[in-house]
């Protein structure tokens, strides 16, 4: 499930066109700034949703993410991608976010907010009390085991993973977002897919188990 | 047979393995290695199921709705800033007044030319009259547009006065300038009105990039009950027609009977 990479031509097109709207904008058009938001907010959104684990704090990610770009556009550089760049401002921001809401959270000591429908709703825990198919149930645990898994990450592994393993970002482009260097970005996606694979292999493909690594045979 | 990592397999399943020919190597001959990886793209793929709600086809409108009245009027480079067109026209006017006033200075020290201080005079005046005739025309305009500001949509709750905010950071520094050149030059009923206008053009410059429907109200009540359109149109036609007078005949000099004195 890797960003939707489009044709090299169609993505310079995109390229171009992204050009001409922020040269334009920076001319004080702010309309022109409306074809940037217009068309990059739905892959901003993909990356805020599975950064966040959230409906609303995507939502106010993606937004701010925008904000911040328009009021940093004189410092963009006309050779960059505004795709890239808008990608990078809303990891950061997201990253912002996570922290601000595991603080709020804290503070509150109430149990984390979860989205209507997810499998951690009272609703849909009746619903998995209730006698459903094995598979289903499963499945439905499976994904709650996989919430779980993702949000005890630290917030350096959820943005390394996500970037990198969803959203197929280059190494680079993640360590400038962690502010660190490639070495280490690399080795936060490996920690990353590590510590899931711990928490989620016991629920995957059941009774096989996970080698000790690096051994002879 | 010395099998490969779990961090080696992770990382070259993820696409950012050092040496990816090597354990793709490793892999083609270790069916053991192979299964492990295989194990590694299960939990992988597992997680790969989680859905992401889709926002909406019509998502980036509704992101641009909600950020549009936050905009801020430009976000400009910081030299754009100072190139835009208008501001170099102000800065133009402020540039020839003080250029002007700087080679009238310069003569009036020398001795033995006294029959030149009235034209001197005359001169200094006249580049007053024009640069403050077109500062009051131009503050005029960006107030009867503040006086008419409405809500871009009818839904929004708030008023987007952005534009006429940064206009009257503009003018506020040329009218200090005017201001201070009308007190010098005697000029106390014109220094009276740039007076006037520099607080109401501070009040504007403070005021956030939003109000709502009653702030503005209330700044428009402000600009009413200080009758500072009324003035402003009185003193720039009165410069204007001063203007008109200096031109053909600088030597003239007729305005001390002007409208503005009268009242």
């Amino acid at each position: 499930m890797i960003r939707m990479q489009p044709s090299v031509e169609n993505a310079q097109t995109i390229a171009d066109s992204d050009a001409v709207a922020v040269e334009r904008t920076l001319a004080g058009d702010r309309d022109a700034f409306r074809v940037l938001v217009e068309r990059h907010s739905h892959n901003v959104f993909r990356l805020a949703y599975r950064m966040t684990g959230n409906r609303p704090d995507a939502e106010e990610v993606v937004q701010e993410a925008f904000l911040r770009a328009y009021q940093k556009l004189g410092q963009f550089a006309a050779r960059a991608n505004f795709g890239t760049w808008v990608y990078r401002i809303a990891a950061n921001y997201a990253i912002d976010r996570m922290r601000q809401r595991k603080k709020e959270e804290a503070r509150k000591a109430v149990p984390a907010v979860h989205e209507e429908g997810t499998e951690s709703d009272p609703v849909t825990l009746v619903q998995d009390a209730a006698p459903t198919p094995e598979r289903l149930v499963h499945n439905i645990e499976l994904r709650k085991h996989m919430e779980i898994a993702l949000a005890a990450l630290s917030h350096s592994e959820r943005t390394a993973f996500v970037m990198r393993h969803w959203e197929g970002c280059a190494i680079e482009e993640i360590a400038e977002v962690l502010k660190s260097s490639s070495g280490a970005a690399k080795n936060t996606v490996f920690r990353a897919v590590q510590k899931l694979r711990l928490a989620l292999q016991p629920f995957v493909g059941r009774g096989t188990q996970v080698r000790a690594m690096g051994t002879e045979s | 047979m010395k099998h490969m990592t779990e961090e080696e397999l992770i990382t070259y399943r993820e696409g950012v393995a050092a040496q990816r020919a090597v354990i793709a190597q490793h892999l083609a001959a270790c069916q053991e290695c192979r299964a492990e990886l295989e194990r590694i793209e299960a939990v992988l793929a597992a997680l790969d199921t989680l859905p992401v709600p889709n926002p909406g086809d019509d998502y980036g409108r509704h992101v641009w709705q909600q950020i549009a009245p936050r905009l801020p009027e430009r976000p400009a480079r910081w030299w754009q800033a100072w190139l835009e067109p208008r501001r170099l026209a102000a800065f133009g006017t402020v540039a020839a007044l003080v250029v002007g006033a700087f080679l009238i200075g310069r003569h009036t020290g020398r001795p033995g030319a006294p029959d030149l201080t009235a034209s001197k005079e005359q001169i200094r005046e006249r580049v007053l009259v024009v640069a403050v005739g077109d500062h009051l025309g131009r503050s005029e305009m960006m107030l009867v547009e503040l006086s008419n500001a409405e809500p871009t949509d009818p839904a929004q709750k708030q008023v987007n006065i952005s534009s006429e905010q940064r206009r009257a950071e503009d003018l506020l520094d040329e009218n200090r300038l005017y201001r201070q050149t009308a007190l010098q030059q005697g000029d106390a009923a014109l220094a009276s009105v740039l007076d006037e206008l520099e607080r109401v053009l501070l009040d504007v410059a403070h005021t956030p990039d939003e109000v709502t429907p009653a702030q503005l109200e209330k700044i428009r009540q402000k600009i009413e009950a200080q009758g500072i359109l009324f003035k402003v149109r009185v003193v720039g036609r009165e410069l204007q027609e001063r203007q008109k007078a200096a031109s053909p005949a600088p030597a003239q000099n007729g305005s001390t009977d002007s409208e503005r004195n009268k009242t």
